[in-house]
């Protein structure tokens, strides 16, 4: 089913170009109509794809569009989007963090461990513990030199093994009071939309100007484009490296302490296989797994066509879960296949 | 001699870093070895050598693969749901006899490492994402075809397992073999030399006329087809066919044997004496702490600092 429509993004924008949006500065070099045609279908296919997946979705199921299930898709599309947040902040700067999962999976036993002694250790001892696993990754790749899927591996080995042993080897389960002020976070709800989808949509936001308008953005953009050139330019790279890595670790630390508020407990076996999603969202999203160049709302296109994907398995009740990891990995390797030739087709224009 | 060496030109400095990139794998198996046959009490005995070494025997086949598909700077994630979807097939195929189950269960590794394959040579798909796709995709297959553990009660696959020939487990003669194999492959063949130079340098090798495509797809296929076998042996010596747990973290065991033994991940070079070394460092290293009773939560921190310290000690060497 997703096959035929992962092929849209290249005939699709291809008919009718969508209109321009924010990304739109890396597309016009004064070239040819063609370069500019799939450099669209590279930044708005991902969102073409969503509202097809969506209207046929709507069509093809009843129980789709119900505020009950909308609600649920966005709320458990938050903690992903967090994750994603950080990670495209990191493949722009051409690295990838493979320890988010854990480090998630850590967030989360952490909060849930600390939110007896108030929503403040709840929220900051996830963060602190989880942004400086970042850190020293971000330390190994920026000044060790070392290379980024290796040490953030070594790192998701050993954030579990941290974890384990806070859970006593995973056997204990910390709960988060039901009534505390930090179960209020994952629970409550502002104007019918759940706080983690609010605070999400916050960190979007911010994330997004900080890419596109501010200082840190440009570094981060010429860090992934040209690491030397970058450097000549006399941009801070190394710096630029530990920043977005420490980045990745506090948001995944962060959407994992929203995770426990939402499930009122820290769960250990949480987050497997989330590095892939969130990275299989980023790339969807149309970040160039290279580097250089990629965009915030990208990523969440990415995360929400996860989602609703998933939403549609799980609406089809005979498909179990297993189904659910070949179609996301197949969806993966489509889109993959399909920036892999827009890109070279651009380059080779 | 190196330290007198050492006062004198910068230059001994790189080559003593050199020799402890190359050999510092044999000398920790030789000091773990020590440490054991000290502290551990029954280590030195013919039956924990023995359990010592069948537990290593998949892991070094996996990694056998995964030093290939490193030497040709690439690397393959897909290999821990290789060996879950050969321990299903194993079982699906089981009424047909061990010789088909067999033969079907290393097909599908073949085919997973010409899926990998063609997605890195032919569309320039970078390798962790495309075997990472792979990764999750294939074990989804493995569930789908086997979805809960299931005992494995055939008497040729109990012998595989458990069997011995003078003493030594088939598992562990096949491991050698296998490793043999690879060795004298990478070494000797025109196939290990092309390997290489298509790792050092693939614009390079492209110019000089290599086939760089049909090439890397071997590469990959016979990743792909260690694992499955890796699986098999796995599943022959459990007994049972888990496609749930068998093989997970596998990618991050073999990328550690083969990096702590001195290959390069920047591809161009590949030392399988260090990789056979490296599957035996990380097994003593765990069987070492469960040993004296220290949790899992333990042994997979120090994993991650032994994987952190070998590739610090190797980027000494590397091309910058």
């Amino acid at each position: 089913m997703t096959h035929t429509h992962t092929e849209r993004p290249a005939s699709a924008t291809g008919g009718g170009p969508s209109p321009a949006g924010d990304g739109s500065d890396e597309a016009p070099l004064g070239a040819s109509r063609a370069e500019a045609l799939s450099a669209l279908a590279q930044q708005h296919g991902a969102l073409v794809t969503l509202v097809l997946v969506a209207v046929g979705a709507s069509i093809g199921f009843d129980t789709f569009l119900t505020g009950d299930n909308l609600e649920n898709m966005a709320v458990s599309s938050a903690f992903l989007a967090i994750v994603a947040l950080g990670m495209t902040f990191v493949i722009i700067t051409g690295g990838i963090d493979l320890s988010v999962g854990s480090l998630f999976a850590l967030g989360g036993v952490l909060a849930a461990w600390g939110s007896r002694y108030g929503t403040l250790v709840a929220l900051l001892l996830p963060l602190a513990v989880c942004g400086l696993i970042g850190l020293v990754n971000g330390l190994l790749i920026a000044r060790a030199r070392l290379a980024p899927f290796i040490v953030t591996l070594a790192a998701m080995l050993a954030a579990r093994g941290i974890l384990l042993a806070v859970t006593d080897e995973g056997s204990t389960t910390y709960l988060v009071d039901e009534s505390s002020f930090f179960a209020s976070l994952g629970q409550e709800k502002l104007l019918g939309v759940g706080v983690p989808v609010w605070i999400t949509a916050a960190l979007f936001v911010a994330g997004a100007v900080a890419l596109r308008r501010g200082r840190f953005g440009q570094y981060v953009y010429a860090v992934g484009g040209n690491e030397d050139a970058a450097a000549l330019m006399g941009a801070p790279v190394a710096r630029t490296k530990i920043a977005v890595y420490t980045l990745s670790g506090l948001c995944a630390g962060l959407a994992g302490a929203l995770n426990a508020a939402w499930l009122v407990s820290g769960v250990t076996i949480l987050g497997t296989g989330m590095e892939l999603e969130a990275i299989a969202a980023v790339v969807i999203g149309g970040t160039l797994l290279t580097g250089g160049f990629g965009f915030i709302s990208g990523s969440l296109v990415g995360v929400l066509l996860l989602k609703v994907i998933q939403n549609v398995i799980n609406q089809i009740g005979s498909l179990d879960s297993a189904y659910q990891q070949v179609v996301s990995g197949a969806f993966l390797a489509v889109v993959v296949i399909a920036q892999t030739w827009l890109g070279r087709r651009r380059r080779m224009m | 001699m190196t330290e007198l060496a050492l006062k004198g030109a910068p230059v001994d400095r790189a080559r003593l870093l050199r020799l402890l990139q190359e050999y510092g794998v044999y000398a920790g198996v030789a000091v773990l070895l020590l440490v054991n046959i000290a502290l551990t009490p029954h280590f030195l005995s013919t039956e924990n050598f023995r359990t010592q070494a069948v537990q290593v025997a998949p892991v070094l086949i996996v990694a056998l693969g995964m030093a290939l598909a490193i030497g040709s700077e690439g690397v393959d994630l897909s290999v821990g749901s290789v060996m879950a979807l050969s321990t299903s097939l194993l079982s699906l195929y089981l009424g047909y006899g061990p010789w088909v189950a067999l033969v079907v269960a290393m097909l599908g590794g073949a085919v997973v490492g010409l899926a990998n394959g063609s997605l890195i040579a032919f569309i320039g798909v970078q390798p962790i994402v495309a075997t990472l796709a792979l990764m999750v995709a294939v074990r989804g297959v493995a569930l789908v075809l086997l979805p809960q553990l299931k005992d494995v009660r055939d008497p040729g696959m109990a012998s595989l397992g458990t069997g011995d020939l003078f003493g030594v487990p088939y598992l562990v003669l096949i491991a050698a073999a296998l490793a043999l194999a690879v060795g004298f492959t990478v070494r000797r063949t025109t196939f290990g030399r092309q390997l290489l130079a298509i790792g050092d340098s693939r614009p390079a090798a492209r110019l000089a006329g290599l086939p760089v495509r049909r090439v890397l797809i071997t590469v990959y296929v016979i990743a792909g087809v260690l694992a499955a076998i890796a699986g098999v042996l796995a599943t022959a010596r459990l007994q049972a066919s888990d496609p749930t747990s068998l093989g997970t973290l596998m990618e991050l065991s073999a990328i550690t044997a083969v990096v702590v033994g001195g290959t390069p991940l920047s591809g161009g070079r590949i030392r399988i004496g260090g990789t056979v070394a490296g599957a035996v460092l990380i097994q003593l290293l765990t069987a070492t702490l469960i040993k004296h009773d220290l949790p899992p939560s333990w042994t997979q921190i120090a994993q991650a600092v032994v994987i952190v310290l070998a590739v610090y000690a190797a980027r000494e060497r590397g091309k910058r």
